[in-house]
């Protein structure tokens, strides 16, 4: 895991020194702004992910020297067929729409995004681990 | 139902519980990382096709002088649409959509994708995003006409009223968290599933660009996304955020855009990158020279180009010149990096030019004329003569040229895993000489029609301008690449007609993915084979190579040949990943 953290640091630490060097430079409030969200943006993940790589035991995918039989067991749950998601992307493209052609879709919309919503929870509770 | 998914060699066949679903239900109800990157997939060439088709109308209307083919209404319309459809929903959502969706779980050794049903749903909202954006035709005020780029103060409610400016905002929103969603899945998915034994340094360039690729689409869509809300609330609540008259300020868009804008170019990019990389070394019989290099350049181009958006904005007179120019100057130091490192894993290889490596030397040339190009305009008393004109234009359509090269490099490297068929070599052959030769017939006359003073987007110019024969010429390229296209729907519908049988690893690859059937089984693998190197498949097929031998770093960036191999021998952190006849010990 530590790859991984030193990975999401290094984008926090790029964009800490641009961000510095662009705001103490240019003064400019907008991209200084966003310079910052990007620094945050690798810096707080990135900070997380090497508190727990120190605390956690090697992962099977973090030892070159690792076999298959090491990672042996779940890997996760996985969710098989839903049209869940479907009703959902249905239901936010009417909601969408709603902002261009008036309110008479919104009902549509959000009736079968709150549905979409119902059903995924509906769904994760009675199948497996999740 | 929900399944839970086990290492292969310890599950049975047992696991999946209920049958899966077929045809149109199999569409819609598919949580599977492999039909999704299908559906991203034929979705993204439809879109593909349809901004062709725009491109060939802008073409014909360009190539006479005085031309009245379309008004230019219209021609505002088509050019708009066009640039829309290429970026947002044919270029990246084929590459972070498709190609990555279908390809990162196998090459890691994953069942699936971390979140299969939000990705599931990033798959409907770009397809309902998609479909809003085009609904912009059938409505009374028309499609989208501002440019993509929907500069402030054109895209006010004054300048472009109507629905159709709106249904491309709105369908952008959907968009952009579309492809947030698919950027948060590619970084768990590569962060928790892979299999053990692979390592962030074992994992294939193709893999670590989509992990950056996914980071750096973490930062730059938010902004984008959010910028189109803003822009929403200009033009319905009065928000006046880029409008001069209510306090705002128009060059904040262009800010809040190109933060997204300039990142974009290499979120489309990059997944091009590490498919060209794999697909040079399979074709070179060779491992990648200089991974560790290749890892890091991309890591740098992807941090460098989000400090650079500001060098589209050089003419607006209220940017930093000197920081975003010479911040744009220092890509081309990874950027070089890796195409001395593309040349070095060729380097001494058995170079094999089948059409995915045909595709690849293709990218290499069209890229590098971009890349020079856009070094060149990075400067800004260049800039400020060209900006646009056609040379930027041309600058930018050789980039995206390579990078549609790069995709069909991996629509034909892969296509034999997604579907078990192979396309055709002759046709693919044809579509590779008719797209490069196209390519270039199109757009390098335009560098000279920029440099001449023609201006981008405009729908007509006079005979007396001297911009006619430079515009012939580039229509006559557009036609080919219209024909290269074509042949290569014809290869797509003669494999489905006529198919030849592909069998699990047609390329003698060396990556995880080969190592499954084609296409795979529902949670991909029945078997993984031990990952000890960057090339498991290839170790399991060659034991021969299977010595285990470190290479200690040594200066001079020599090449050394040992048994007809060429090992590059490491310089200032570039090793010369595991040659056959070696393997390091990474870590």
């Amino acid at each position: 895991m530590k790859v991984e953290a030193y990975v999401l640091l290094f984008v926090g630490v790029f964009f800490g020194l641009v961000g510095l060097v662009y705001w103490l430079w240019s003064h400019e409030d907008a991209g200084g702004i966003m310079l910052l969200g990007s620094f945050l943006l690798g810096c707080v993940p990135g900070l997380y992910y090497l508190w727990w790589s120190r605390r956690m035991p090697r992962r099977a995918e973090d030892d070159p020297d690792a076999s298959l039989e090491d990672g042996a067991g779940a890997v996760g749950a996985f969710p098989g067929s839903s049209i869940w998601p479907f009703v959902l992307g249905l239901g936010a493209t009417f909601v969408a729409a709603a902002l261009v052609f008036g309110a008479w879709t919104l009902g549509v919309g959000l009736f079968l995004a709150v549905s979409a919503l119902v059903g995924v929870i509906h769904e994760s509770r009675r199948g497996g681990l999740v | 139902m929900t399944i839970l998914a086990e290492r292969p060699e310890v599950f049975d066949e047992s696991f999946e519980h209920e049958p899966a679903p077929s045809g149109l239900l199999k569409w819609l109800t598919s949580t599977d990382h492999k039909v999704i990157g299908k559906n991203y997939t034929v979705t993204a060439v439809i879109f593909f096709l349809l901004a062709g088709a725009m491109a060939m109308l802008i073409r014909a209307q360009l190539a006479s002088p005085d031309s009245t083919f379309l008004s230019q209404h219209t021609y505002n319309e088509m050019f708009t649409m066009h640039g829309s459809l290429m970026i947002y929903l044919f270029v990246g959502p084929v590459a972070f959509g498709g190609l990555a969706n279908y390809i990162v779980p196998l090459q890691i050794g994953a069942p699936d994708m971390a979140f299969p049903r939000l990705n599931a749903l990033s798959y409907w909202l770009y397809l309902g995003g998609g479909l809003l954006m085009m609904t912009g035709f059938v409505t009374t005020g028309s499609a989208a006409d501002f440019g993509w780029v929907a500069y402030a103060p054109l895209s006010n409610s004054i300048n472009t009223p109507g629905a159709g400016p709106d249904l491309w905002i709105v369908a952008l929103i959907l968009t952009g968290f579309s492809a947030i969603f698919t950027g948060v899945n590619l970084v768990s998915t590569i962060y928790y599933l892979r299999a053990p034994g692979m390592t962030m340094f074992r994992m294939p360039i193709f893999t670590w660009n989509m992990l950056v690729t996914g980071i750096l689409i973490l930062i730059a869509f938010p902004v984008f996304t959010s910028a189109l809300v803003l822009l929403w609330c200009d033009r319905h609540l009065g928000a006046h955020i880029f409008e001069v008259q209510g306090g705002g300020v128009p060059v904040l868009w262009q800010d809040l855009f190109w933060f997204f804008g300039h990142p974009e170019v290499y979120i489309l990019a990059l997944p091009f990158f590490g498919i060209v990389t794999d697909v040079i070394a399979v074709f070179s019989r060779k491992p990648i020279f200089g991974y560790r290099g290749m890892v890091f350049a991309t890591i740098s181009i992807a941090a460098l180009s989000t400090s650079v958006w500001a060098h589209h904005m050089f003419t607006t007179g209220v940017v930093l010149l000197p920081f975003f120019s010479l911040m744009s100057y220092l890509i081309a130091v990874p950027t070089g990096i890796k195409f001395f490192n593309w040349i070095g894993t060729m380097w001494r290889g058995s170079v094999k030019f089948d059409t995915p490596m045909l595709f690849c030397i293709g990218f290499l040339a069209t890229f590098l004329i971009g890349g020079v190009t856009g070094i060149l305009l990075a400067s800004p008393p260049i800039d400020f003569a060209t900006h646009d004109t056609y040379f930027v234009v041309a600058h930018f359509h050789s980039v995206v040229m390579a990078l549609v090269m790069g995709a069909f490099a991996g629509f034909f490297y892969w296509y034999p895993k997604m579907t078990g068929r192979m396309l055709r070599e002759g046709l693919g052959k044809a579509t590779f000489w008719l797209m490069f030769i196209g390519t270039n017939v199109t757009f390098d006359p335009q560098y000279l029609l920029g440099l001449k003073g023609m201006p981008r987007r405009i729908a007509e110019y006079a005979a007396s301008d001297g911009f006619t024969t430079l515009n012939r010429i580039s229509s006559v390229g557009a036609a080919i690449l219209f024909v290269s296209v074509a042949l290569f729907v014809v290869n797509v519908v003669v494999s489905w007609l006529n198919p030849i049988p592909a069998g699990d690893n047609p390329w003698d690859a060396a990556t995880l993915e080969w190592a499954t059937t084609s296409p795979p089984p529902h949670h991909n693998f029945l078997k993984i084979p031990p990952i000890r190197s960057r090339r498991p498949v290839w170790d399991q097929n060659h034991p021969e190579d299977r010595i285990i031998e470190h290479h200690p770093p040594r200066l001079g960036g020599l090449m050394a040949s040992t048994g007809g191999s060429a090992v590059l021998l490491d310089e200032v952190g570039f090793d010369g990943g595991d040659s056959p006849g070696t393997r390091e010990r990474d870590q």
